[in-house]
């Protein structure tokens, strides 16, 4: 147990890192909301190595602890809906078979965008931010399939390694 | 593991599913929108003109926002806002492109009518 909690905060704080990482990399792709997903290599690698509650309370912890640390208010609330709907699909995703890391990381991706731009709309009150919805499906394809190849490397080097 | 062949399809069917997308939510660029429509937090604050000069600030209690429109385009110059978003989205002119402002919870979007309700949207030209 006391093993499983270090496991889960040293996840946490390795999520946390990597949202930093990206909040101060001048990295702008012209559209709100296209990043990186840096932190989704924890929760995609988490789902194959961790129990699927650990990675949830990883994740969401990740989210509320960065949208304090580095966020403002609704930058919270958006995270929030693209991180839960994003931990969803990979779940539903991983017990299908015949997808490997890089087709979860790549729902994962376009399905966290999309839970934030629907937190946007809601926000905004005004349903015109879905205007951007085809450039961020296809930017999360593309993050998606470039963390999921860090994911596959990330499980090959602790393959057999007791977690 | 590696990659498998359902993870190149849900790829293609996500990026098939965006041009998709792309075409349908597509601004017309034929139909060059005449107005800007302003809401804030969901509330229309008006409706202006592109074809006019117009330099509107937009104070709130979270900040401001200033709009420009001239040329027959609208753009944030300033703003107070944390992300600065609304500024780097650049020039919007034709009907359907919209600038947002999440953090004052405002959205800037051309139409092709002025009173936002489609009543207007076959006319060619309004006079008044």
């Amino acid at each position: 147990m006391a093993k499983r909690i270090a496991t889960c905060a040293a996840l946490v704080a390795l999520a946390m890192i990597f949202s930093y990482v990206e909040a101060i990399l001048p990295v702008h792709f012209g559209v709100p909301g296209v990043k990186l997903g840096l932190a989704n290599l924890v929760v995609v690698s988490g789902l194959y190595l961790l129990r699927p509650g650990d990675v949830f309370l990883i994740s969401l912890s990740r989210i509320l602890l960065s949208a304090l640390l580095f966020g403002s208010g609704l930058s919270l609330l958006y995270s929030l809906a693209g991180g839960i709907l994003s931990y969803l699909v990979m779940l539903l995703l991983k017990r299908r078979r015949g997808f490997s890391a890089v087709g979860l990381s790549i729902a994962g991706g376009v399905a966290h965008n999309i839970g934030q731009i629907a937190a946007a709309a809601w926000a905004a009150g005004s349903t015109a931010v879905f205007y951007y919805l085809p450039v961020l499906v296809v930017a999360g394809v593309f993050t998606g399939m470039l963390m999921g190849l860090l994911a596959i490397r990330v499980l090959r080097v602790l393959a057999g390694k007791n977690i | 593991m590696g990659i498998k062949k359902k993870d190149i399809l849900l790829a293609c069917f996500l990026l098939f599913a965006a041009c998709l997308l792309f075409f349908v939510l597509r601004p017309v660029k034929s139909g060059t929108g005449g107005w800007v429509r302003i809401t804030v937090d969901g509330k229309l604050y008006g409706t202006y003109p592109l074809s006019g000069k117009e330099k509107i600030r937009i104070g709130q209690d979270s900040g401001y926002n200033m709009v420009y429109i001239e040329d027959g385009a609208a753009w944030i110059s300033e703003a107070d806002c944390p992300d600065g978003y609304c500024i780097r989205q650049g020039k919007i002119t034709g009907k359907g492109q919209v600038i947002v402002c999440l953090p004052h919870r405002l959205v800037l979007e051309v139409t092709g009518e002025e009173s936002g309700d489609g009543k207007k949207e076959d006319l060619d030209a309004v006079v008044h």
